[in-house]
């Protein structure tokens, strides 16, 4: 089963993050991980914005007249980012106190940003030109129904871009382990089982239509925190475009 | 309340001035508050302090686009002389052709009247000069301060450059080491009978050192030096009160007549030191830069430099930050600008304060420790660049803005 009306959210879940909202935003929070890793990420998103549509990589705003959907967007660490990066900003997330946090955020913060709670299937959202779905996967009940939902957001020739841990034997010590126990990642965010690898993700990816680019590892070491690297094992980001 | 900007600098000296243009030139928008006016910061006789610019410095300036300006006005220094009370032993750090000057000297009073000049022209720069911040606020969601006059300005940072007595600083309860020397330095300039060749000298007597900084000739010929000479604290007001040829006097017993007679030709004044490094640069959307974070001996003439490469690297992460849409206040983004400045700084901090300490001990023994420590500076190659690379500013992680 995947089609557009499939339900993807799993409500124990939906929940979980949405007890979580208040600390979102605290760099010192529950969420400091996120926190951590939003540059990170973001370094690659910029990358990959410049390298798309060829850009100025100095520019303020490379996603001016853009149109961005943030899926699975807590409490909008990225949907901020975009929109400064002046993307027009849709950002869908399953829990509801999540959508208000990001709302009451966005709107100290003086951002115009269209917070959806929900399901991607049932908006209407239309097309856009740049989808993110960042350590999303990992917490559907269907992936294949998720990702042909997302890909139905993405309008011809933009641009898709997805993170998500990796099932290995370090993803399992260090994310749900280690990272857990001593509290670096709240306890239940993830299940290991859920995870795919980069060879499986790739295979969801074509099967809803969407050629997956070469993925980048986001590894962890002592030294360097966080950092883009060649190392898959824990956590990986990709592009994806239409294959057509 | 006024249109928020990216950066809300408090203090607009060197410091401060130079950040908001650095800033400026990366597209970065922001308020500069001074209690002081323009005019009050260049009268003639304000400030007659000199400053060695370090190649990396410089290279800042010239990035910010004040090379032209500032290009006719600075002496360069083509050798550094270290010696211990003129004893034999004397260290030379004379950079090979290929490597260009070890920096040059500016008066403070021209620097100031060029980077005013610039932040005029700059319509990213909001400058609020004779401004009393009467309360300052920093949440989650933005900073702002409340001047005297009841207007509010708020930014996504605030960013304290208010010199050592940085009041930012103290109401953040940022914890700061710091201890006087218990020496005070009289600042002045002289007239000589010699040129000095572009020689800056470093002359340690076991009261401090004792340092003469070329500087051009003036507009009558005369060949000029800044001279920055330490002295106890206790000793401060009778060398300030002395008469201008008592005090040439003196001046010229410590100066063993390498310049031949020497004349006093600028206000003299005197200037307490104390070492003082705070331990924590940033805050809840705060960033220390230059004195509010760190004031060192001037011994090595770094402290500007210092500064000046906290500014840079403050840039750098916010322009690094704003292109990936993050803003300016970002935690994430003062957790890089802690950890890239903290370390350098407190290395130069702890550098020289040694250097004072080795240079204060009187007597024979620790003279010729000295001396003997100079003599294998001298000799070894890898520690004399160590030296020389300190001086320039050019070691270390740099940011973007101070290469050339």
């Amino acid at each position: 089963m995947s089609d557009a009306s499939t339900a993807t959210i799993r409500e124990h879940e939906a929940a979980h993050f949405g007890r979580l909202a208040k600390e979102w935003w605290d760099p010192k929070g529950s969420s400091a991980m996120l926190h951590k890793l939003n540059p990170v990420r973001l370094e690659y998103i910029r990358e990959a914005i410049d390298l798309h549509w060829a850009g100025d990589t100095r520019q303020l705003k490379p996603l001016a007249g853009r149109r961005a959907l943030d899926i699975g967007c807590g409490a909008g660490l990225l949907c901020e980012p975009l929109a400064r990066m002046g993307a027009e900003v849709t950002g869908v997330d399953a829990a509801p106190e999540n959508i208000a946090a990001a709302r009451e955020h966005a709107g100290r913060m003086g951002l115009d940003i269209d917070y959806r709670a929900g399901e991607i299937g049932k908006e209407g959202l239309g097309t856009f030109d740049l989808v993110t779905c960042l350590e999303v996967v990992e917490h559907v009940a269907d992936k294949t129904a998720f990702l042909a939902q997302a890909a139905a957001c993405l309008a011809p020739g933009g641009l898709m871009i997805v993170s998500t841990p990796n099932r290995t034997a370090q993803s399992r010590l260090l994310m749900v382990g280690a990272a857990e126990a001593i509290g670096l990642i709240p306890r239940g965010t993830h299940d290991w089982d859920d995870f795919v690898t980069p060879e499986e993700l790739g295979e969801l990816l074509e099967s809803v239509g969407l050629a997956m680019d070469e993925p980048k590892g986001i590894a962890f070491g002592p030294n360097k925190g966080l950092h883009l690297s060649d190392d898959l094992s824990l956590n990986y980001i990709a592009t994806a475009r239409r294959a057509d | 309340m006024s249109e928020p900007r990216d950066l809300l600098i408090l203090g607009g000296g060197l410091v401060g001035m130079t950040c908001a243009l650095a800033a400026a030139r990366q597209g970065i928008s922001s308020h500069v508050v001074d209690r002081a006016t323009p005019e009050q910061l260049t009268a003639e006789g304000v400030d007659g302090r000199a400053s060695a610019i370090s190649t990396a410095s410089w290279n800042l300036f010239g990035n910010i686009g004040l090379a032209d300006a500032l290009e006719p006005l600075g002496c360069g220094i083509e050798n550094i002389a270290v010696t211990d009370a003129m004893k034999p032993g004397r260290i030379d750090f004379i950079p090979e052709p290929h490597e260009g000057s070890l920096g040059r000297m500016f008066a403070n009073r021209d620097l100031r009247i060029a980077l005013f000049e610039a932040a005029r022209g700059e319509e990213l720069i909001d400058w609020h000069s004779g401004a009393e911040v009467v309360a300052r606020h920093r949440d989650a969601y933005g900073a702002n301060v409340t001047l005297a006059d009841g207007r509010e300005l708020s930014g996504s940072l605030m960013v304290a450059a208010e010199g050592r007595r940085s009041p930012t600083r103290e109401e953040a309860g940022l914890p700061l080491a710091h201890w006087q020397y218990d020496h005070a330095a009289i600042v002045t300039a002289l007239a000589h009978e010699k040129p000095h060749d572009g020689v800056a000298w470093e002359i340690f007597y076991s009261a401090g050192p004792f340092a003469l900084l070329p500087l051009l000739d003036d507009a009558q010929g005369r060949h000029r030096s800044a001279l920055v000479w330490t002295v106890k604290e206790r000793d401060a007001a009778g060398v300030t009160k002395l008469g201008k040829r008592a005090f040439e006097a003196e001046v010229a017993k410590r100066m063993h007549g390498i310049y031949g007679a020497v004349e006093e030709i600028a206000p003299r004044a005197a200037w307490p030191l104390g070492f003082h490094h705070s331990a924590q640069i940033t805050d809840t959307r705060l960033a220390l830069i230059g004195d509010a974070a760190h004031g060192i001996h001037p011994i090595a003439g770094q402290g500007l430099n210092l500064g000046l490469r906290d500014a840079a690297t403050l840039v750098e992460v916010v322009a690094d930050g704003m292109r990936l849409g993050l803003e300016p206040g970002d935690a994430q983004l003062l957790a890089r600008y802690e950890r890239w400045r903290g370390l350098d700084a407190f290395s130069v901090s702890v550098a020289t304060d040694g250097l004072t300490r080795l240079f204060g001990i009187p007597g024979g023994a620790a003279s010729a420790v000295r001396r003997l420590g100079m003599g294998a500076v001298q000799r070894i190659p890898a520690l004399k660049r160590w030296f020389m690379d300190e001086a320039r500013g050019v070691s270390g992680d740099l940011p973007e803005l101070l290469k050339a």
